[in-house]
């Protein structure tokens, strides 16, 4: 016996992704939408996203200490929920806040559920409605972007839209890359687009939820949208493409993976239902943008929606009766 | 077009160390050793004790009673040292005939030549069982059940395997470019045992000269299929569906939509039992892995020790971490060189990387990939959740009895889970309480 080796059950082969090399893409498809909101929004704004990754990561490290659990800071998912909770965020939110919704997110959406892989809401998601529940005011006060440090209080495209706010709408392209009020990350959509296209190719994610999301939406609210100013209604129904989280939340929040269905067939019902709930809120709810709350309530549905697309396995025959 | 099926997924196939290198011979050692355990089926027991003589070709373990069961033969000439238990590539130990090799490799009287067109169906298959022709790709399935189907059930496709799809392994490959009209003449001798008039090879399109070569030795009765570059499609189900279009259904055999699937080595080696009478007493075994110092293919009587074939590779180089009878995806981890070739020992693959990735600490993240590419549309995160529960019920409900154990899913979990390992645990049990139930 000159020779004794390994012996373990196949394969024998592993490819050499893991699960922080997935989230290191995703950081990588956020970095350019992340620096066009530092670019419009300021300095502050870079406060804000480096707040929550931070507050992020060191939550995950502090729960699992006093919990005895292994450190998982490792995988970047906590990096990851930041850096999205920080994109959600108006340029003028106090600090503080920024800090108790990451630890919502982390504490009692991530960790209490059994961390990473277990929760079944999105982390992000969940704190950002959390804090407009409990802070709707800061939540909502938008600015102009490229004011600087006196930065103009603005409304946003979707709330002059609905015609809860006044102001004037923004060119279509302006609405693309971004030059509006809203949410730090939301705005660019060229960037958005740019992230979203590396992942699908990178195929960390698939075309299935965001093309159906945005497609669905887009459908709806050319043919049934309130179109309050007469515009054009292709228009009409791009502005609203391009205006508030669709964009973000179609290729960032409604594919990651825990939280949505696993199946092909899942993931097609997933983005549809979300195209419509968020027509569905921005056309007749009260408030003028739906994403978060669709993409939530799809999150609860998605238990369901895998139950029900098991794939047929090869060689099914139905059974004789 | 390159004909496929649904899922699966295009793995490096690292097959350029020995695609290139044609099939060299080598002898014997001194000391060959043949476990009775070398096909799916009843067992053998010995017909030699130690003090016999044998050559060549003598047959040296059989069972005449079952069907499902086809005769070892000794590959060498010389004295059965012992008939006692040793370590199978499988891990456990086995009764084994152990003879010491002469080296002079007398062949047995018995083996003569026949020639297949004089003789009927029944005949043929009769041959065929008796020179021990088993499924050499792996499973090691005796070949002339495969071509007795049962009453009722008729066969119309008969495909050659030539897919190879396991990546490092070339040694089919290198038959169809070295001796591709071998492998059209064993086909149109199993053709003629069935009564079919048309054949298929199936061969992947990352082996264009095999494609070429294959299609320069047959005829009008023999096609030609390209597959796409793709794992598993060289499995079984996976490949009748891409040449046929029909599904193996659930639990049931290849002969249920009437076809059979044969290896390539096997089809050669009908070709010999016919050509020279020889029975199987040899195969191709493809060398390979970074620590193999000079790979290649190697044609090797059964029963030397995988010591022999290392050493005629030019031994080990670097640190050896895994050593794999078959192909790194399905092969088995030897724990030793010292275990001989069987008759399914398709390769050796010596490698530096153990592979092993599995981390109890990392969680599955429900990425779906493992859904996505599964060749048998099964779920299996689902399934390693089922199990490590204990659901055996919801794993059995969620089809756990269909995996083909390609090991797709365990090789792109990035969450390094092996829900391969959970299934395989739910099968045995299921298996197990389903006999007990019988009983």
């Amino acid at each position: 016996m000159e020779h004794r080796f390994i012996v373990s059950s196949s394969p024998h082969i592993h490819q050499k992704e893991t699960v922080a090399d997935i989230m290191l893409d995703v950081i990588v498809a956020l970095l350019p939408a992340t620096f066009m909101g530092i670019y419009y929004f300021g300095l502050n704004a870079a406060l804000i996203v480096l707040t929550a990754i931070a507050a992020c990561v060191v939550f995950e490290y502090l729960y699992e200490l006093f919990m005895h659990k292994s450190i998982t800071v490792k995988d970047m998912s906590a990096v990851v929920t930041g850096l999205l909770i920080g994109l959600n965020m108006p340029p003028t939110i106090p600090l503080w806040m920024v800090v108790a919704g990451s630890a919502f997110a982390i504490i009692i959406v991530k960790q209490l559920y059994g961390g990473l892989g277990k929760n079944f809401l999105n982390p992000a998601l969940a704190a950002r409605c959390f804090m407009l529940a409990a802070w709707a005011g800061a939540m909502t006060a938008f600015v102009q972007p490229l004011t600087g440090a006196d930065a103009v209080t603005s409304a946003t495209p979707l709330a002059i839209l609905k015609g809860s706010a006044e102001g004037t709408l923004p060119a279509l392209s302006k609405a693309f890359l971004g030059i509006t009020g809203g949410s730090i990350g939301e705005t660019s959509d060229a960037m958005l687009i740019l992230g979203g296209l590396y992942l699908i190719i990178k195929r960390v994610i698939n075309w299935r939820i965001p093309v159906t999301y945005i497609l669905v939406f887009a459908i709806l609210t050319f043919l049934f949208g309130n179109n309050l100013y007469d515009l054009p209604q292709l228009q009409f129904t791009l502005l609203h493409v391009f205006s508030g989280g669709l964009m973000l939340g179609a290729f960032f929040m409604a594919t990651d993976y825990t939280t949505t269905p696993t199946t092909l067939k899942g993931q097609i019902i997933f983005g549809v239902g979300c195209g419509i709930l968020t027509f569905v809120i921005r056309r007749f709810g009260g408030y003028p943008e739906g994403v978060s709350f669709s993409i939530l309530l799809m999150n609860i549905l998605t238990p369901l929606i895998d139950r029900y697309t098991v794939p047929k396995k090869f060689g099914f025959q139905k059974p004789l009766k | 077009m390159a004909k496929t099926f649904k899922g699966g997924l295009y793995i490096d196939d690292n097959k350029k160390r020995t695609e290139k290198v044609p099939i060299r011979m080598i002898d014997g050692s001194p000391i060959h050793i043949y476990p009775l355990q070398q096909h799916i089926g009843a067992p053998l027991k010995e017909t030699v004790k130690p003090g016999d003589k044998v050559k060549v070709g003598t047959v040296i373990a059989d069972n005449t009673d079952a069907f499902v069961s086809v005769p070892l033969h000794s590959s060498v000439s010389g004295t059965v040292k012992a008939v006692e238990r040793r370590y199978h590539p499988s891990g456990i130990k086995v009764t084994s005939v152990v003879v010491e090799n002469d080296g002079l490799y007398e062949t047995d009287e018995n083996i003569r030549p026949r020639d297949p067109q004089n003789l009927t169906s029944k005949e043929i298959i009769s041959v065929i069982r008796r020179s021990g022709v088993v499924g050499m790709g792996g499973a090691g399935f005796p070949t002339h059940v495969k071509l007795s189907p049962p009453e009722g059930k008729k066969i119309t496709h008969i495909i050659v395997n030539g897919a190879e799809c396991e990546p490092y392994l070339t040694s089919d490959h290198r038959r169809m470019l070295e001796t591709p009209e071998e492998i059209i003449d064993g086909l149109k001798i199993a053709m003629k045992a069935l009564g079919l008039e048309q054949g298929y090879v199936g061969i992947e399109t990352n082996k264009p000269d095999a494609i070429e070569s294959m299609k320069k030795s047959a005829d009008e009765n023999i096609t030609i299929v390209p597959l796409k570059t793709k794992y598993p499609q060289g499995a079984e189900k996976q490949l009748i569906y891409a040449i046929t279009k029909r599904q193996v259904p659930s639990g049931g055999l290849p002969a249920d939509v009437g076809a059979v699937v044969l290896n390539i080595d096997t089809v050669v080696q009908i070709s010999k039992a016919f050509r020279t009478g020889m029975p199987l007493i040899e195969r191709i075994v493809t060398m390979s892995g970074d620590c193999i110092k000079n790979p290649g293919n190697l044609q090797v009587r059964i029963g030397m020790p995988f010591s022999a074939l290392i050493d005629a590779c030019g031994g080990f180089t670097g640190d050896v971490k895994k050593l794999i009878m078959g192909g790194p995806m399905m092969g088995i981890a030897q724990f030793s060189a010292d275990v001989p070739v069987i008759k399914t020992t398709s390769g050796l693959i010596a490698l530096s990387d153990d592979g092993n990735t599995y981390d109890e600490n990392t969680p599955c993240i429900r990425c779906g990939k493992c859904i996505e590419h599964c060749p048998m549309n099964l779920m299996p995160l689902y399934l390693n959740k089922f199990v490590r529960a204990g659901k055996l019920d919801m794993a059995e409900k969620y089809n756990v009895m269909d995996c083909i154990e390609c090991g797709i899913c365990s090789y792109l979990c990035p969450g390094l889970q092996s829900p391969l390992n959970s299934i395989r645990m739910a099968k045995q049990q299921i298996a197990e309480n389903r006999r007990k139930n019988k009983d």
